[in-house]
């Protein structure tokens, strides 16, 4: 059964249904046929949840984000369970720009198979995918793959969410900001004010709990003004097809989406991430690269 | 409503045999769409799934790998703790130790929760320290989490404890000779088997004649109100449960479904029956005693 069928004939039964809510089931009465609510996945990976599972899931997800920030799977969970209306309200954004619109038509995917960073290195200083692989290498990551949306209904709407996570290292490269805990914060302030998605509302709101007072009072004086300013007055980052501007110029493409470098960042050691993967793509690549 | 819903399944699944969803299975297909193999090829349950049968052991082991060291945490968190009470009125019901010593087998006992409380049980009510309890499971993690465990007690480095990896089907028999103990126990292990007749055979060869075979499992739940209620929390909430707790979905998933591939009550007590046991009388307070409704089941047989 195809994805578009399944969530048309959710929305009819939802329509045409009794509740029977001792039961969490809802009945749907068709001619010569009645069967319950359809719980069959929607697209590889999706786990369907109900309002109140959903529930469970969003709180016990915050409190283990909170608890144990290394578990990944927990702090995406949380994205997906808040994110609610906010995901239409992007694919609406994006259906409105042509650029969007072909996103949403070729659903690219950004993770280290799809991103060939050879290519990207041989890209002139001061385009868009030079710096790109500039900046994994200076903070030490990989376009790895993120964890896949599992919670979200619509598989269109899981892709929305799919592609703001996969992009999320693009927004850091754009922006200039590296990996480390106070420019997350910021740039998650940038991403509530662009996007409006409330986990990145959340993150921001708790996030900077973890901090020294001294960071915490750099990050509300300098970045969170930048990342407010910025991010609100931005186009929305949701609809920019990155893929396709690698040789586009940096100061250029920062004119054109409305962003500004924020103040000067803490540049640390880079993590020990990419060097595996560069020591493997030098090997395969071999000499003359 | 749960005989109202009842009928209305069971005229949905006459109207339509293949096409009927249950609400239970969140990320796999319904029972009856699932492949079916060749006839050949003997399969068994995995779950919901079907599998043949030689891959049950590996998916099982996978299933208790991931679990093992949050299996405590989400036994707690799963029941509410009521898993220790139907701990504690198992062996209590055991009555280890009264009758002097017991040579005990423990099998499916990984983490040692069983094995604890017997060894407890006869040192506090009879002052017997020459019980001794051999914990044995197919799963090496499982056995580590238990060894760490017994570490804290006073029964590390004694004879009392010991542990051993095998399988319950097919116990060594240099290892574990016939006629060898007086008191087997199997707690929550027995549905993850292969073959449950396979067990019952070779609990009855390692018992003693006149020795207990006591088992604890999860089991049906008869009552209509209390069964969807408990259908409700298991399929919504302990696999969302192990999600954050354990980070592992699917093995909770696992769990919940083959609880409901167990047989029932009366099966069960025949099944025990064929392998050569003496049990009581076929009702709930004889071969059986349902805890909590039914949730979970303590069968006894003697062997005769």
């Amino acid at each position: 059964m195809s994805p578009c069928l399944i969530s048309s004939s959710r929305i009819i039964s939802r329509r045409a249904c009794r509740h029977a809510p001792s039961l969490g089931v809802t009945i749907v009465r068709r001619p010569h046929q009645t069967r319950f609510i359809n719980t069959q996945p929607a697209y590889p990976g999706h786990i369907p949840l109900n309002r109140f599972e959903n529930a469970v899931l969003a709180v016990g997800s915050a409190v283990m984000s909170l608890a144990d920030p290394r578990r990944g799977d927990m702090v995406a969970a949380l994205g997906e369970t808040t994110a609610g209306p906010s995901l239409p309200r992007l694919r609406d954004i994006m259906l409105d720009s042509s650029e969007g619109r072909k996103i949403l038509k070729d659903r690219p995917k950004v993770n280290s198979q799809t991103v060939d960073l050879r290519k990207l290195a041989q890209y002139p200083e001061g385009t868009f995918g030079r710096a790109y692989i500039t900046w994994l290498e200076r903070c030490g990551v990989t376009p790895d793959t993120r964890e896949p949306v599992h919670y979200i209904a619509d598989p269109e709407l899981a892709y929305v969410m799919q592609r703001y996570r996969e992009c999320h290292d693009f927004y850091h490269c754009i922006c200039s900001l590296p990996v480390n805990v106070e420019s997350e914060l910021a740039l998650k302030y940038f991403e509530f004010a662009n996007l409006g998605l409330p986990m990145a509302a959340l993150s921001a709101a708790f996030g900077h709990l973890r901090l020294s007072s001294k960071k915490r009072n750099r990050l509300f004086s300098e970045y969170v003004p930048w990342a407010l300013k910025c991010g609100g007055s931005a186009r929305s980052l949701i609809t920019v097809y990155w893929e396709e501007r690698w040789g586009q110029d940096v100061e250029e493409l920062k004119a054109e989406l409305g962003i500004w470098d924020p103040p000067e960042a803490k540049w640390s050691k880079p993590l020990s991430e990419a060097k595996a993967a560069a020591a493997k793509w030098q090997q395969e690549s071999g000499p003359g690269v | 409503m749960q005989t109202v819903s009842r009928s209305i399944r069971l005229s949905a699944r006459r109207a339509l045999p293949t096409a009927v969803l249950t609400r239970k299975n969140h990320t796999q297909n319904s029972p009856q769409q699932t492949q079916q193999p060749e006839p050949s090829i003997r399969t068994t349950s995995f779950g919901y799934k079907t599998v043949p049968e030689e891959s049950k052991e590996s998916l099982v082991k996978n299933v208790f790998d991931s679990v093992a060291s949050s299996y405590d945490l989400m036994n707690d968190a799963s029941s509410l703790g009521v898993h220790r009470l139907w701990k504690d009125t198992f062996v209590s019901g055991l009555k280890p130790g009264r009758k002097g010593a017991v040579r005990c087998i423990d099998v499916a006992g990984g983490t040692g929760d069983i094995a604890l409380r017997i060894l407890d049980h006869a040192r506090e009510n009879y002052a017997d320290r020459e019980s001794s309890v051999e914990v044995v499971d197919i799963n090496a993690q499982m056995l580590k989490e238990g060894f760490r465990r017994f570490k804290k007690t006073m029964y590390h480095n004694t004879p009392q404890i010991s542990f051993h990896e095998a399988n319950a089907q097919a116990l060594p028999e240099a290892q574990f000779t016939d006629n060898t103990y007086d008191l087997y126990t199997i707690a929550f292990g027995i549905r993850n088997c292969t073959s449950i007749p396979a067990v019952l055979k070779e609990a009855h060869r390692v018992l003693k004649p006149g020795g207990t075979f006591a088992c604890l499992e999860f089991s049906k739940v008869n009552n209509p109100l209390l069964s969807s209620l408990y259908d409700q929390y298991s399929f919504s909430m302990i696999p969302l449960l192990g999600t954050i707790l354990a980070g592992d979905r699917d093995s909770y998933q696992y769990l919940v479904e083959s609880i409901r591939k167990f047989p029932s009550q009366p099966d069960f007590c025949k099944m025990i029956q064929e392998a050569g046991f003496a049990t009581g009388e076929e009702h709930d307070g004889g071969a059986w005693t349902d805890l909590w409704g039914g949730i979970a089941c303590v069968h006894k047989g003697v062997k005769v």
